[in-house]
């Protein structure tokens, strides 16, 4: 039996962004937040280091230069009004935060306590700027934790541990979602009148990875299947300072707090790819030099990683040579109490894993995938727009990592993403329940939920001669290895050629598990579905895109092209095939030139 | 090197009881045990179902008891356990289906401790932050670290006994808002505490301390409140 409810607004996700929609749509609409997870298990948790909004608590800066960083971080391909106005958003969405009760860290005068961030600057004289607001290195953490409180203070509607199966869509507008009810495996129609998909990235579709396993880019995959075109999906962030092998995150904060990158030889390397704010560049420059440090045979013992270096002694003598200062003029001196209390989580995580004590040993890291800047297109409202001229799909909103506004463009800055879920979650929420409150319902058709179900039935029902988790393993490594951080035509043209060859494959797996409850196997083989969906997509794109811009290196084409260039992906779906199209970057107030760090 | 699991399997549809199935896995120290049970998965039984998500401790969705004591399947190497492991779903909960339990009722006792910032006072002028001391911020640190795994109340001896009891992770949610001195609610938050199937339960049998995956000393925070209640101080 199909159960069907009817609420205005229904968010799909319960991150940072789906926690925001909710808790701004439910102040006028009547409102539902479904999430395949427990609200505080989403992926916003496993954010580190901070989250980017001019206060200018400890030193000078302002929104402004806040946009001029992003804009030149996005590598030109970020959309200036949007840019301008999430950093223009940013401080009171922060100060917002706090008055909800969010621990950050406090200056000694009991202000938001803010760190150095990479791609972050005093645009007067170069250098980097304190602009990451933060609660140690869980900020993450806080912030989904704080927003689910106001959530439950507020009585949000949570569906907790439903997955979403299908978007449904009558008379060229949202009318709801189709979801599993994973504890009795029953099928629910959640009929709305707006739909805010918050459902963050996929990730998981690289073998090395921050991302959890929940990142399987279900959002994008649902709206890729009803013609909704995705838009600048080659562009992922390859994150510089993963975990060796493992992947897990360590922040950027690290080297925001003096830490940096060290060779094989011992040496200190960013100085000669960023020579003016060193190992605080923006992440695709230095994941690309480490990735060149070991190219050229200086990874550590002839391996595949480096280290990151936060031991006080090394950060000192560093920060001296760069002539790193206090706010006050005096010199920069950091403690091994201080290493402790401003960076617990990654040094819990080093010595997990590791088992290497970070305040006495070096970290060995390896750029990891981290983020997609591409995704579903919305304006700065969140709502979704699904062509060139940004036409709005009616009662269809996005936001999180799963959209792509764009305000990252071709490389995210960090501490944006965080911001990013917080202004554009509240815009889609707000814009939703507007929306709502000035529609009726669309009837639903006769058994909405029958491409769900005729999806389960399929892959119960195959020949069961294809292996999920060997057809997963195969997806991670080739999108590793062929459309990562560097790229060219053949390894790419031969990973979508894989891709294809997996999908195929796909169609012969069979789930073993006949029964409703707690089904994880059906549903993570429907999720790698999905992955083989977006994986297919980001190949496409990135084979197609032949320029090297912010995330998106190709050996082939190593240089910028504007001229050719400078406009969004936009990929679209259409009986089975894939087609690509193209749409204007909103340049308003910067002019691309040179990216020099 | 071989690694031999034994894990708890109970399928409700299936199933009257639960039984152990025992599984054999090429890995090496290093390899989490939740690896394993992706492996297992994957490779011998796709019908074995846990909960997972983040893979590195943060998100508190994978608490299962390992060799007896409980833990992160993410946060757990075969390193720290051996190589002959076993595997359950935490105690005090009702199982639903192999090593995952019924949530409900642990958020149900979070829910119960009003956890959410309470302040009634009008904001700063010009939309600033309300200003806290780096001083009042440590107080209470150590609670905002709670990932809400279930670690901690699945351990308590008195919740195993007395499922009504809200149990350690609830007391540290009301400790991160009863010693936040921008908070307003904390004689609320302490007066639910002393009901009958409040703080009074705790014994400090400390299983609570040596459970949780994020080191806090949750012992000590319940003595914190405890004072608290018998002062009414804060500081």
């Amino acid at each position: 039996m199909t159960k069907t409810h009817q609420f205005d607004v229904v968010v799909v996700g319960a991150g940072g962004a789906g926690l925001m929609a909710g808790l701004y749509a439910s102040k006028t609409a009547k409102t539902a937040v479904i999430s395949k997870l427990y609200p505080t298990r989403s992926h916003t948790g496993a954010a580190q280091g901070g989250i980017a909004a001019a206060l200018g608590n400890i030193e000078g800066d302002n929104p402004d230069w806040h946009t001029y960083d992003t804009v030149k971080g996005s590598d030109y391909l970020g959309d200036q009004d949007a840019i301008e106005f999430m950093c223009h958003e940013a401080p009171q969405a922060v100060i917002e935060l706090e008055n909800y009760g969010l621990p950050f860290d406090r200056t000694p005068e009991g202000k938001i306590s803010q760190r150095p961030f990479g791609g972050h600057t005093n645009n007067e004289t170069g250098k980097p700027v304190r602009r990451a607001a933060h609660a140690a290195d869980r900020t993450g953490h806080m912030i989904l934790q704080t927003l689910y409180q106001q959530c439950i203070k507020n009585k949000v509607n949570f569906f907790d541990e439903y997955q979403v199966l299908d978007f449904i869509m009558v008379n060229g507008k949202a009318a709801g979602v189709v979801a599993v009810e994973l504890s009795t495996g029953e099928l629910h129609i959640i009929h709305a009148k707006a739909v805010i998909f918050a459902t963050g990235g996929h990730g998981r579709i690289f073998e090395v990875t921050s991302n959890a396993y929940a990142y399987t880019g279900d959002g994008a995959a649902i709206l890729l299947r009803h013609g909704i075109p995705l838009e600048d999906m080659e562009f992922f962030q390859f994150h510089p300072t993963g975990i060796y092998k493992l992947g897990i995150l360590i922040t950027e904060g690290v080297r925001g707090e003096g830490g940096v990158l060290i060779n094989g030889k011992g040496e200190r390397f960013m100085p000669k790819y960023a020579p003016n704010i060193k190992d605080l560049a923006s992440r695709d420059v230095v994941s690309r030099a480490i990735y060149t440090e070991i190219k050229e045979g200086r990874g550590v013992d002839g391996k595949n990683f480096v280290y990151l270096d936060i031991r006080p002694e090394t950060v000192n003598k560093f920060a001296a040579d760069d002539g790193r200062t206090n706010v006050d003029g005096s010199k920069y001196n950091l403690t091994a109490e201080q290493v402790l209390a401003k960076l617990p989580d990654i040094i819990d995580f080093c010595r997990v894993y590791l088992g290497v004590d970070p305040v006495t040993q070096m970290m060995p890291i390896q750029p990891t995938a981290h983020y997609s800047m591409g995704g579903i297109p919305t304006n700065k409202f969140g709502e979704v727009v699904i062509d060139d001229k940004n036409t709005v799909f009616p009662g269809l909103y996005a936001a999180g990592e799963c959209a792509c506004v764009s305000v990252h463009g071709g490389n995210r800055l960090g501490c944006n993403s965080l911001l990013d879920i917080v202004v554009f979650g509240k815009y889609a929420g707000l814009k939703a329940a507007e929306y709502a409150n000035q529609s009726e319902f669309e009837k639903l058709p006769a058994e909405a939920e029958s491409a769900s179900k005729a999806q389960f039935e399929t892959l119960k029902n195959g020949s069961g001669k294809e292996n999920v988790f060997k057809l997963s393993n195969e997806l991670k490594k080739v999108m590793f290895a062929d459309v990562g951080i560097y790229r060219n035509e053949k390894d790419m043209l031969s990973a979508l050629e894989k891709v294809r060859e997996l999908k195929a494959r796909f169609k012969e797996v069979k789930v073993q598990d006949t029964g409703r409850i707690f089904n994880t196997e059906l549903l993570n083989t429907w999720e790698l579905g999905n992955m083989l969906e977006i994986a297919e997509v980001i190949a496409s794109s990135a084979a197609n895109r032949k320029e090297s811009r912010g995330g998106h290196s190709r050996e082939d084409y190593p240089n910028r092209d504007d001229a050719n260039w400078l406009k969004h992906t936009l990929i679209w779906k259409k009986n089975g095939k894939l087609e690509i199209g193209y749409k204007p970057v909103t340049i308003t107030k910067h002019q691309p030139k040179a990216r020099v760090y | 090197m071989e690694i031999t699991l034994k894990v708890f399997r109970y399928n409700p549809e299936k199933d009257k009881r639960g039984h152990y199935e025992v599984y054999k896995v090429e890995g090496d120290e290093n390899d989490r045990v939740l690896d394993l049970l992706e492996y297992i998965k994957g490779n011998y039984d796709g019908t074995l179902s846990f909960r997972r998500s983040c893979a590195h401790g943060v998100c508190g969705s994978d608490a299962i008891r390992i060799n007896g004591r409980n833990m992160l399947a993410c946060k757990t190497l075969v390193r720290d356990v051996g190589e002959k492991i076993t595997v359950e779903p935490v105690l005090g909960l009702k199982i639903v289906k192999d090593l995952i339990v019924d949530m409900e009722p642990f958020f149900d006792n979070y829910k119960a401790v009003l956890p959410y910032f309470i302040n009634n006072s009008p904001l700063p002028e010009g939309g600033r932050e309300r200003l806290q001391s780096p001083e009042a911020r440590a107080i209470f640190d150590e609670t905002t670290k709670c990932i809400l795994c279930a670690c901690c109340t699945t351990s308590c001896p008195s919740y195993w006994a007395n499922g009504n009891y809200y149990g350690p992770a609830a007391i540290v949610t009301a400790h991160r808002f009863i010693f936040d001195d921008r908070d307003e609610a904390a004689a609320e938050r302490l007066q639910i505490l002393s009901e009958t199937d409040g703080i009074a339960r705790c014994h400090t049998a400390y299983n609570c301390t040596e459970a949780c995956p994020r080191e806090i000393k949750i012992t000590k925070v319940i003595g914190e409140v405890k004072l608290a209640m018998v002062t009414g101080k804060l500081d």
